[in-house]
């Protein structure tokens, strides 16, 4: 695989406030965050020469680009549509980052907008597979409450040791969540709260599982040579990886249910382009896919974050917090700032960039002096995993 | 050996009973005593049927079966064959004859005797006949205590018989005196006195006896009666007086511990009655419903062959009890509940159809190039990536371990809301199934659980019903 480090940037960004936006159609919520992109980025929708689009649930049918075009009247250029489950918005970018290192375009936007709240679809995550007879009662938590109780069997963990791990890195999330204004939650919680609320899919409890949020968010990428033209602290894509593996792991003879080949590969395959050795050390903060307690353990060791099997002590010794040796989810994560499905992988590259730029919302949540971010979104079944990693220097 | 009779046979009972007595205090009147076998909420008739089919069958070829005749009352299905789904899913070759017997208690006799002339006049060697109802009487009334859920399976042939056909009687007679009318639920009954003795009692003993007189038999050669009847009462006294010692020479009417369980209560207590039985015992069976039926059976040596059938007493003993009438009615869908999280995909009729080996069948596939089993079938081979380069192997009678599982509350059903999902390392091959765990408490699932498959209905969308594999936990030896 080739190389587009340091040859793409993104000088604007943008993100809507995520929660449950009743009063907000899709719509709404592209034009709020196209319109900080722009504004953010010091351009208009005339310098836009193509879009990423992505969604997932916000229409049920085929809709292709048109709502892109609809609330921002970008008529007449390319709008491409993107659904690849929760990585559709990380996806959106890589291509619209692709459009661009290719020489075809010279501005392009990625947006990813998600309008959950007018489908019926419920507080919790209830993901759904294809097949009407393999996977009729499939919903999100039981999927991943599968890996939760096989993790705590192969690593040897009791149910209160293993949920008590898990609790830990939701207290982590919400204290982060509360100092964003832009999340979805807002309160912190302790780990007795964890453990005492009702049982979503066991071992997984209520404060193991996201909210599913309404949201939007938005990119302006452009050529790395021109990003100065337009601000001077533009942010770099270093490398990206995307992986997208079996729908029905379920079945797959061996499966180990305690690492997802996804997320070593697409991980894998970004710190390869940009050059990362060992990402434990090298990377300055990391917005990874919470959908789940479970998730983010599982992602602290395929990623290369923790030995295998031992993340247990990096949360225990508070490693990924915000005071810790690799912040992760500074923003909350999908566990407070809320998961709207095809905006999410947007919205954890904004808060990187964001982070990147010494610009986080409020100072008390800024992380000192960062150099490289990651940012990464896994999904659907959950085998489809991308990641983008981003830097404030070329080189 | 060329003479035709049973070479085979397997009951079935769902795990779940219900104690009468909760029914009765319901209603504030008294229990009649025992309990009532009740079907899961994702069983009907068909999954029972094909539960007593495959345990007829364990360890058998399946390729000799020529046909299959199903008789119930309560088919899923008004129009559309419930014995082709039966022979799909108990994984019967597509060369057989399959016919449906039903609207009669008589059907399940009906069908063994249709059986036996097809398998005597040589048009099929080998016939399976399986039976079973899930009717449900009006609430308060005695049925709803009385009737049980079950199912039965005989194998009829000329080879390898363990009970040879000696002889049949039959009368018809027309008269209204249970009923179901086709937009009823509830069985309708006539008045009480007038069903049981100028129906059911007078019936059954003019076949008896007719039957005794047409191969001149005393009632003290039978070694095992086998007379399904509608109460312990009726069935004690019409024993008696039939001339039967009924400490002896009658069989377990099941009616205090599993109910009444309609078309099936004839094979079932048939099964019963062989798997007790011994080398040169008569079984005289009996069935009443407009009319009767009554044949004679010769227990053979071959009953004395070690079989890995899962034994009707072994049904008896295996059981959960449903904790609340409340269940029971939202079971036999008489109360609607609350569904779990909507299924946004429809049934497709196109998909059952030509994924019918994987859904129904439950085959999978072992690549020819690397031997590995995966299941539903694969045409690319997830280890070697061989393409098309597959035999089917069906799965479903493997057993193995529980390899890791959720009790998810989000997916259940508000009667029964945890859902436990379950993926399962099957056989020596370790094939891995994914899918829901039935007939089992959540609290006692663990990864490492012995578990097997069954086939059970798991929803209905686009009006049909649509039909799956199920882990179920594999209960050897006493239950809790």
């Amino acid at each position: 695989m080739g190389s587009i480090k340091d040859e793409v940037a993104i000088i604007g960004m943008g993100c809507s406030k995520f929660g449950e936006r009743w009063d907000k159609g899709t719509e709404d919520l592209a034009i709020e965050a196209a319109y900080e992109a722009y504004e953010d980025a010091g351009i208009g929708k005339e310098d836009i020469e193509a879009c990423w689009f992505s969604t997932v649930m916000s229409a049920l049918i085929g809709v292709s680009g048109t709502i892109a075009a609809d609330s921002l009247k970008l008529g007449n250029i390319p709008i491409i549509r993107n659904e690849n489950w929760c990585t559709s918005a990380h996806i959106a970018l890589i291509e619209g980052a692709m459009a661009v290192a290719s020489g075809a375009y010279d501005m392009v936007m990625a947006l990813g907008v998600e309008k959950l709240k007018d489908t019926g679809y419920p507080g919790l995550g209830t993901g759904r597979g294809m097949h009407p007879v393999y996977e009729a009662r499939r919903t999100a938590p039981g999927s991943f409450g599968l890996i939760a109780q096989r993790y705590f069997k192969t690593y040897g963990l009791s149910d209160r040791e293993g949920r008590e791990t898990l609790a830990k890195i939701e207290v982590k999330n919400h204290d982060n969540g509360s100092l964003c204004p832009k999340a979805h939650f807002h309160n912190k919680i302790t780990v007795e709260t964890v453990l005492n609320a009702p049982v979503i899919a066991w071992p997984l409890g209520l404060f193991d599982c996201c909210g599913n949020s309404d949201g939007a968010a938005c990119a302006i990428i452009t050529s790395a040579k021109r990003a100065k033209d337009f601000r001077p602290d533009p942010i770099y894509l270093k490398g990206f990886g995307i992986s997208i593996d079996s729908m029905l792991p379920h079945f797959r003879p061996g499966f180990s249910w305690t690492s997802f080949d996804s997320l070593l590969t697409s991980s894998h395959k970004a710190y390869e382009m940009a050059g990362i050795k060992n990402p434990r050390e090298e990377l300055d903060v990391a917005v990874v896919h919470d959908c789940f307690s479970i998730t983010e353990l599982l992602i602290y060791e395929d990623f290369g974050f923790s030995p295998r099997g031992r993340a247990k002590e990096d949360v225990d010794s508070g490693f990924f917090t915000r005071e810790g040796g690799l912040p992760v989810n500074t923003d909350g994560g999908l566990k407070c700032f809320g998961h709207p499905i095809g905006a999410s992988g947007l919205r954890m590259s904004y808060e990187v960039y964001k982070q990147l730029q010494g610009k986080a919302d409020l100072p008390e949540r800024q992380i000192k002096n960062p150099r490289l971010g990651l940012s990464h979104t896994f999904g659907g079944p959950p085998q489809i995993s991308a990641v983008a990693i981003f830097g404030n220097e070329k080189g | 050996m060329n003479t035709v009779g049973i070479a085979l046979c397997g009951s079935y009972i769902p795990t779940f009973r219900l104690d009468r007595g909760v029914i009765a205090n319901i209603w504030g009147r008294t229990s009649i005593g025992g309990e009532r076998s009740v079907s899961n909420n994702d069983e009907d008739c068909i999954t029972m049927a094909v539960e007593a089919s495959r345990n007829c069958l364990i360890g058998q070829k399946k390729e000799v079966t020529e046909g299959l005749f199903f008789a119930t009352t309560s088919a899923p299905y008004q129009e559309k064959m419930n014995s082709a789904l039966i022979a799909a899913a108990v994984d019967l070759k597509r060369e057989i004859t399959t016919a449906d017997f039903a609207h009669s208690l008589r059907a399940g006799t009906g069908a063994l005797k249709a059986a036996f002339d097809s398998v005597k006049s040589g048009s099929m060697s080998n016939v399976l006949v399986a039976a079973a109802d899930s009717r449900i009487g009006y609430p308060r009334s005695d049925q709803e205590q009385a009737f049980g859920d079950g199912a039965a399976a005989v194998l009829v042939s000329k080879e390898n018989v363990l009970a040879t056909l000696e002889g049949s009687y039959s009368i018809c007679n027309e008269m209204i005196d249970v009923w179901r009318n086709p937009e009823d639920t509830f069985v309708r009954t006539w008045e009480g006195r007038f069903i049981l003795g100028e129906g059911y009692t007078s019936h059954m003993k003019e076949v008896v006896t007719g039957i005794l007189k047409k191969y001149d038999l005393e009632p003290k050669d039978i070694s095992k009666a086998v007379l399904p009847a509608p109460d312990i009462r009726t069935h004690r006294r019409l024993a008696g007086e039939l001339g039967f010692d009924v400490k002896t020479q009658v069989q377990d009417p099941l009616l205090s511990h599993v109910g009444y369980c309609g078309t099936a209560h004839s094979l079932l207590m048939l099964v019963g009655a062989l798997e007790e039985s011994s080398p040169g015992d008569t079984v005289l069976l009996a069935s009443y419903a407009d009319g009767a039926d009554a044949i004679i059976f010769k227990v053979t040596e071959e009953i004395k062959k070690q079989r890995n059938q899962r034994k009707l007493k072994d049904y008896l003993d295996q059981k959960l009890m449903l904790p609340s009438y409340a269940q029971f009615l939202s079971y036999k869908g008489l109360v609607e509940t609350v569904p779990g999280e909507p299924f946004r995909l429809f049934p497709s009729a196109t998909v059952s159809w030509r994924d019918r080996n994987s859904i129904i069948r439950c085959h999978g596939s072992r690549c020819r190039n690397c031997g590995t089993l995966t299941y539903p079938i694969q045409r690319v081979c997830y280890n070697c990536s061989s393409k098309d380069n597959f035999e089917e192997v069906s799965i479903s009678d493997l057993e193995g371990e529980v390899f890791t599982f959720t009790l998810d509350n989000l997916a259940g059903r508000s009667d029964d809301p945890v859902v436990v999902q379950t993926v399962a390392e099957l056989g020596e091959a370790k094939v891995r199934f994914y899918g829901m765990m039935t007939d089992c408490l959540p609290s006692e699932v663990k990864v490492g659980m012995q578990v097997g498959l069954t086939f059970r209905r798991i929803y209905d969308g686009a009006g049909m019903h649509n039909y799956f594999w199920k882990c179920r936990p594999v209960r050897k030896g006493g239950n809790k």
